[in-house]
């Protein structure tokens, strides 16, 4: 049975359509390995019941020989996706108990294609935070562990949930979200592929917002193939986001394995700072020597206000939350404290909902867009945006592609960092200037550290350029060969 | 030029008046959700996840709204801004689910413009219009239902309203008056908005300061929420005597938010400058600017209805109207459709001018005195257009004498009968057979020798008598211009 769960859904797939396994077989397994890997924390909710009765569905329809595109994907899905009568809580006490009546376009378009979802991941807090250690429901656990210390390692964040699960084989894909790396930086830690789409490719609809302007939908995936069949059918225009692009989703999957010789990667000097993790930087030259190999041009390029990235996006991000996470008041939904004035009833509920990390960026955000303030601090990150945007924007002349490290350091342990909100703050370092951009950006694994550690880099692209991604990202997949079992002791 | 300056003892006052004039924008589901606008529903019947602020709902803009405003805009000569952006005003209340009401505060979609309004001695006066920007309601909270519970209705969370800003131009309580009045029709006209303070879908935030003529502007009072045209004055002119009382007592005014309060006809503080919240204004990552073409402008502009200042002017030129009279029949949406109506029924007149006269004369005077008498709209008369037009075309047939036409007209308001009916039910019809009016003309003169033999020594004036024989004779059914002939031509009146 724990074979079921080794296979990519391709592979998978064939075994389902020729009738050799069924869905509820395959359903079974991960519920199993679920049931299994619990220790990780990587679930706060679990679907057993109503994902064996979608599988009888799904053998229902490759019996009658119509198979959608997804059938029997065993798929987790982040706590901040809406599905109706199922808890959505966002790693959150004040949602502890909120039980949506609607499901988000992203959720509802993956069931349509077949996908069952098995349950629903830990995250941080509202996705504020890069470990899951703000999570209201305990961190998740890395399914890595370094060699030779027996230590529980965080997942990365704020999809740490979500990447745990993927690692850990009690589910074949993951919905996370990306508002400052949250996909790429815990798919980087746990060993897998994470997908964060072009800005306005996926509808926001149903999401638990953090920040708007940033938040993406995106697939957490052990292989680039995976990623780009579940993009391919999250993707697309949705007239209830006002943000959601009108594009023509392609086929991801015909992008893999063309050939990307000829074409040209920027190799971004701002990314490689002079304390670099030596092993990282190792990782990324060895990256580069892949990409030559393949025949590809390796060009340096400079994104200058890089520095200013992370500042900007510590001013956009809490500025949005502080205003997004206001409708958590205490009158309709979700936790309510009593209290004896109106005032004190929403200080009462919003003191004993929301954590520590979530309060500091409510705080933030109410800071930067006070009278006063908005000038000097969120005009001008909104400026500094435009100029990170203008770098990608003039680098995109000479590259076709930018390849960057997707964190600066592996796992560390659950319990590190957690009392520096600026070291964790820095954890997004790498990620962020996609997000301000609006930009698509894939994270594969490429090798372990010399302890052990799964390490990620990333390409990041032009707008809309998702295949382009997919390309490059195959190449290396191929070149690295990263064997995700290897590392993880299940 | 009217005089609005205020004397008192210590000399002249000048008074500044600006209006945030807030309206519902007439559409059938709100600003950003599909959630139908309605007030006769059931408390929370009419409210969208997106309007209670469910997680993960995002607002998607209606574009009726969006065509409404720039109709408004437009109507009120003002520029229509192809770039805007709702922006997020920030403040925590139980009626405003999202913790923000999105509002246009940075770019609105109208910027500046104006609008005439009338004054007592027939001139107008321009008010300038600062500018029109679109944003959310919020619900509403009843305190005073439930003993210790306050209740929230969400009905009306996320309607879209207007709020047309003016320039502080405005010098007394009757200019405010009068222009929320003007812009009230021009609202209703449009069909913007219905602009029915009643059910507050227009309400007003009145600015109001006092200075001495020739030096800077006073400090200002903001009047929230005032929900009447006849509170708007009472709210300026108590506001007007508190500030300039104060004043000349040696105090100061303070920047201060001040509510109205009906049953005492009074102004109170309501929070000081310093107390007012920071709203946090930005631009709402939710949604994207809104980018309009010139080509979508100018399709609306083509496309805009006749305005009242329109309508009066044509009503003037086309049917000689007065000044006067064209105002009274423009003054609301269903008069001018009655009044052209009666006026394109009258076949009967050959001069158009002529029988528009008669028509203004009939629906400003004994149309509007019934209607008035009866407390009935226009639209509640109980004789149609039609049938007061046939009225007026028996006038012009020389059938009935416009004095015994008031009677008909009295009898078809209340027997709802046709005019031609009355008139020969009650033998009403004139008398218009020349030789049998000669015939009576003569019996008169031989009957009153005496007035004769005056009328003939000089005495002018006996030409009434002798008119007012012939219809006392005739019962007033004689046609008065055939008498008035006929006696000239006996009389040798040349």
């Amino acid at each position: 049975m724990t074979e079921l769960t080794r296979l990519t859904y391709g592979a998978l797939r064939q075994k389902l359509l020729s009738k050799s396994i069924t869905v509820k077989e395959t359903i079974e397994a991960y519920l199993h390995q679920m049931a299994q890997t619990r220790s990780l924390n990587a679930f706060v909710s679990e679907y057993a019941d109503q994902a064996l009765a979608q599988a009888e569905e799904s053998d229902r329809r490759i019996q009658s020989g119509a198979p959608r595109p997804l059938e029997g994907f065993p798929l987790a899905v982040k706590d901040n996706f809406c599905e109706e009568g199922m808890r959505t809580a966002a790693g959150s006490k004040i949602l502890e108990n909120f039980v949506p009546t609607y499901t988000s376009t992203v959720v509802k378009r993956l069931q349509e294609a077949g996908a069952i979802v098995l349950g629903k991941t830990n995250m941080d807090e509202f996705a504020m935070g890069s470990s899951t250690l703000t999570s209201h429901f305990g961190p998740s656990i890395n399914p890595w562990k370094a060699k030779g210390d027996n230590a529980d390692l965080i997942p990365g964040g704020s999809s740490g949930g979500s990447s745990a699960s993927v690692a850990a084989f009690s589910s074949l894909g993951a919905l996370g979200s990306d508002t400052g790396g949250s996909i790429r930086q815990p798919a980087a830690l746990c060993g897998i592929v994470g997908m964060k789409p072009t800005y306005g490719l996926c509808s926001r609809y149903g999401i638990i917002a953090f920040a708007s302007s940033l938040d993406q939908a995106g697939p957490l995936t052990r292989n680039v193939e995976d990623s780009a069949l579940l993009l391919r059918e999250m993707a697309g225009h949705d007239p209830k986001d006002s943000t959601s692009l009108v594009y023509e989703v392609p086929d991801y999957t015909k992008a893999l394995g063309l050939s990307i010789k000829g074409m040209k990667v920027g190799i971004p000097q701002e990314y490689r700072p002079a304390g670099l993790n030596a092993e990282i930087a190792q990782w990324w030259d060895q990256t580069i020597q892949w990409l030559k190999d393949a025949g590809a041009e390796v060009v340096d390029i400079s994104l200058p206000h890089t520095k200013y990235a992370l500042p900007a996006y510590y001013i956009i991000a809490p500025a949005e939350a502080s205003s997004n996470l206001a409708r958590y008041d205490g009158v309709r939904y979700g936790l309510r404290v009593p209290g004896g004035t109106l005032d004190d009833l929403y200080i009462k509920t919003r003191t004993e909902g929301f954590g520590d990390e979530v309060k500091r960026r409510i705080l933030i955000g109410t800071y930067v867009l006070s009278s006063g303030k908005y000038e000097d601090y969120y005009l001008r990150a909104q400026r500094v945006r435009q100029r990170v945007t203008d770098d990608f924007t003039q680098a995109y002349a000479k590259v076709d592609v930018i390849l960057a490290p997707t964190t600066a350091n592996t796992a560390f342990k659950v319990g590190e960092n957690i009392t520096d909100p600026l070291a964790m703050y820095l954890q997004d370092v790498f990620t962020v200037s996609t997000n301000l951009a609006g930009l698509p950006a894939i994270s594969v694994p490429v090798g372990l550290s010399n302890d052990g550690l799964p390490i990620g880099m990333q390409f990041i692209g032009p707008a809309l350029h998702e295949e382009r991604l997919f390309q490059f990202a195959h190449v290396v997949e191929q070149a690295a060969n990263f064997q995700l079992m290897r590392g993880v002791g299940i | 030029m009217i005089n609005t300056l205020i004397t008192t003892a210590t000399g002249d006052w000048e008074v500044v008046i600006g209006l945030e004039v807030h309206t519902q924008v007439k559409s059938k589901s709100k600003l950003f959700s599909g959630a139908a606008t309605s007030f006769a529903a059931e408390p929370n019947a009419k409210v969208s996840f997106v309007d209670a602020a469910m997680p993960g709902m995002l607002p998607v803009l209606n574009e009726v709204c969006l065509e409404q405003a720039v109709k408004t805009g437009l109507a009120l000569n003002a520029k229509i801004n192809l770039h805007s952006v709702f922006d997020r005003k920030n403040y925590f209340y139980a009626d405003l689910p999202q913790g923000y009401q999105i509002s246009q505060f940075y770019h609105p979609i109208v910027g500046e413009g104006y609008l005439d309004i009338d004054l007592e001695d027939d001139t107008s006066k321009r008010i300038g219009i600062e500018r029109i920007h679109l944003e959310q309601d919020a619900g509403k909270s009843i305190h005073d239902v439930h003993p210790s519970k306050s209740l929230i209705d969400l009905n009306r969370c996320g309607t879209a309203l207007m709020e047309i800003v003016t320039k502080p131009d405005m010098r007394s309580a009757d200019e405010a008056m009068d222009f929320v009045k003007k812009l009230r029709l021009i609202l209703r006209y449009l069909g913007s908005s219905d602009a029915n303070m009643d059910e507050g879908s227009l309400r007003a935030d009145v600015n109001v300061s006092v200075h001495r003529p020739g030096t800077p502007f006073g400090t200002r009072a903001e009047i929230k929420n005032v929900n009447s045209i006849r509170f708007i004055g009472q709210a300026i002119d108590y506001e007007v005597n508190r500030q300039i009382t104060l004043l000349e007592s040696g105090g100061t005014i303070d920047q201060e938010t001040r509510l109205f309060d009906a049953s005492s006809n009074s102004t109170r503080s309501m929070r000081s400058k310093e107390d007012a919240p920071d709203y946090r204004y930005f631009p709402d990552p939710d949604l994207l600017p809104v980018i309009l073409t010139q080509d979508y402008v100018n399709h609306i502009k083509e496309n805009l209805p006749e305005l009242p200042g329109q309508k009066r002017e044509r009503f003037m030129r086309d049917y000689g109207l007065s000044l006067y009279d064209a105002t009274v029949l423009v003054s609301d949406m269903e008069t001018p459709l009655y009044y052209e109506s009666v006026v394109n029924h009258m076949k009967s007149w050959k001069d158009q001018k002529e029988a528009a006269k008669m028509a203004s004369n009939w629906v400003c005077g004994e149309l509007f005195a019934f209607l008035k008498e009866n407390n009935l709209s226009i639209i509640d008369s109980p004789i149609s257009s039609e049938k007061l037009a046939t009225l007026l075309n028996l006038i012009g047939e020389g059938q009935v004498s416009g004095r015994t036409a008031k009677e008909v007209f009295e009898d078809m308001w209340t027997s709802g009968k046709d005019p031609a009916a009355i008139i020969a039910e009650k033998g009403l019809v004139q008398m218009s057979d020349a030789g049998e009016l000669a015939t009576i003309v003569d019996k008169v003169l031989v009957d009153n020798p005496q007035m004769l033999e005056q009328y003939r020594s000089g005495k002018d004036k006996l030409f009434g008598f002798f008119v007012g024989q012939v219809m006392k004779v005739t019962g007033g059914k004689a046609n008065p211009q055939m008498t008035n002939d006929i006696l000239k031509e006996k009389l040798h009146v040349k």
